[in-house]
């Protein structure tokens, strides 16, 4: 099969199974709004001081959503021995891998770019720094999903799920919540913020070109 | 040099080759620590601004320097591991990792124990603060997940894998950080000016460093004849030492 084919046939089936179980791409949305919802609940609800933070707590809440969302993300497929399948077929496994990352940024990193709106009411943003909010999200939650996957990849057969992806993979969100959250601070304050954007831009080709493949290193010493 | 170098790919070479760098390197490391130490806290002159709380720095800056050094030594090997598959490459990670680790907490503590009398505060959101911060983190990141699986093999594996990734992200990490740094406000307590060392002070420092640097390969040794040890338990040839050392 062609690179091409075994993309197509992976994102099919993986869009098919979301339609399906629609707990998968609902449950990390609303794990998002809970999030959100719990920082005025603890810090007060001071509009100004909510407006402040509202960069940092939006895209905290966004990267822990995509990260839990993607712990499932290659779990199904080693238990019921697809994937060992897919190593010994030699199939291209990064098509496959891509195919999987994009299913599941379908699932968790599209339905939070539809909710935003929802924040720009929730914490008081102006109209600028929605849109900041919108830009970020729309490159970020992609690179999100590459990190995270390689993190879901990596923990594939541990003993221990969810904390430990966490621990491994949350030091390198780093620099996009570093980026992501300055874009929307300078935008509040009418700055502009093209460079920022250029920034998160540049990192998520980076990750596009490296990270498929290092999953891919990944799932194949997992299957062993 | 790979012709040279290949025997010492085998365990049993290994094992007895860090035996021995061992026996010379752990002595040659107290003692240099113990000079420079002894030196630089109780015999170099006072700092004219700082006073004698400077004199950290001869513990500070050397672990500091080695928790960067560990880290790359540590991706070196990992590349190695998966590049030419050699095994004792893998099991060096896992012996320099905790080691790294160390070297990241001592230079953290020294370091606020040396800001609260100098900037008033135990910890600061400096860019190098923070960037050896997400040091630690890392280690940590790398530890955990090489301790998490049934199978040793594969969180070797996995581990390697995780300190390369590592090490590409270390930079962006770090420019971001600093970029973060100076886009959010200025150093409200600003450094000191640090005037050009003076050698009564700096030789100390370059003992104390070079002393690090020694505990850091005697350290590595001893946790990889270990990590050797415990990988290889059901050879023949550790079946053999262990029968030995028990009959002496």
């Amino acid at each position: 099969m062609s690179i091409a084919a075994v993309f197509m046939a992976t994102f099919r089936r993986d869009l098919r199974l979301l339609a399906r179980q629609k707990s998968d791409w609902l449950n990390p949305l609303l794990f998002f709004l809970v999030v959100l919802s719990l920082f005025p609940l603890g810090i007060g609800a001071k509009p100004n001081l909510l407006r402040e933070i509202a960069p940092g707590i939006i895209w905290i809440a966004a990267l822990l959503s995509v990260l839990l969302g993607a712990e499932r993300l290659f779990k199904q497929d080693y238990r019921d021995g697809v994937l060992e399948q897919l190593v010994s077929a030699r199939l291209p496994l990064p098509a496959y891998v891509l195919a999987k990352m994009a299913a599941s940024w379908c699932a968790s990193g599209l339905p939070l770019i539809i909710v935003s709106p929802l924040l720009a009411l929730l914490l008081g943003l102006s109209q600028p720094a929605f849109f900041a909010v919108v830009a970020t999200l729309l490159l970020g939650t992609p690179l999100l999903t590459l990190l995270s996957a390689l993190g879901a990849a990596l923990t594939l057969s541990a003993d221990k799920g969810g904390i430990l992806l966490a621990l491994v993979i949350l030091p390198f969100y780093i620099p996009l919540l570093i980026f992501a959250s300055a874009a929307v601070e300078q935008a509040a304050f009418g700055l502009p913020y093209g460079a920022q954007l250029a920034i998160i831009a540049a990192m998520l080709c980076l990750a596009l070109a490296l990270v498929p493949f290092a999953v891919f290193k990944a799932l194949k010493l997992n299957v062993g | 040099m790979f012709k040279w170098l290949d025997p010492y790919a085998k365990p049993q070479r290994l094992y007895a080759l860090c035996g021995t760098w061992q026996q010379v390197l752990m002595p040659l490391a107290w003692f240099t620590l113990l000079i420079g130490v002894v030196w630089g806290l109780g015999f170099t002159p006072a700092d004219y601004q700082q006073g004698d709380s400077y004199r950290i720095i001869h513990i500070h800056v050397p672990a500091a320097i080695w928790s960067m050094g560990a880290y790359s030594s540590m991706a070196i090997a990992a590349f190695i591991a998966l590049v030419w598959q050699i095994k004792v490459a893998q099991w060096a990670i896992g012996a320099i990792a905790p080691i790294g680790a160390c070297f990241t907490l001592i230079a953290l503590f020294t370091g606020s124990f040396w800001g609260k009398p100098m900037w008033g505060t135990w910890w600061e959101w400096d860019a190098r603060l923070t960037s050896e911060l997400i040091l630690l983190f890392l280690y940590v990141g790398v530890i955990a997940l090489q301790n998490a699986f049934a199978d040793r093999e594969t969180g070797d594996k996995a581990a390697s894998l995780l300190a390369i990734v590592g090490v590409v992200n270390l930079p962006i990490i770090h420019f971001s950080v600093e970029w973060w740094n100076t886009l959010h406000q200025g150093a409200s307590i600003t450094k000191f000016a640090k005037p050009s060392i003076d050698p009564s002070m700096l030789w100390p420092l370059l003992i104390c460093i070079t002393g690090f640097a020694l505990l850091l390969a005697a350290l590595t040794c001893l946790r990889l004849r270990t990590a050797i040890l415990l990988h290889e338990q059901h050879r023949p040839w550790v079946r053999d030492l262990v029968k030995e050392s028990s009959d002496a």
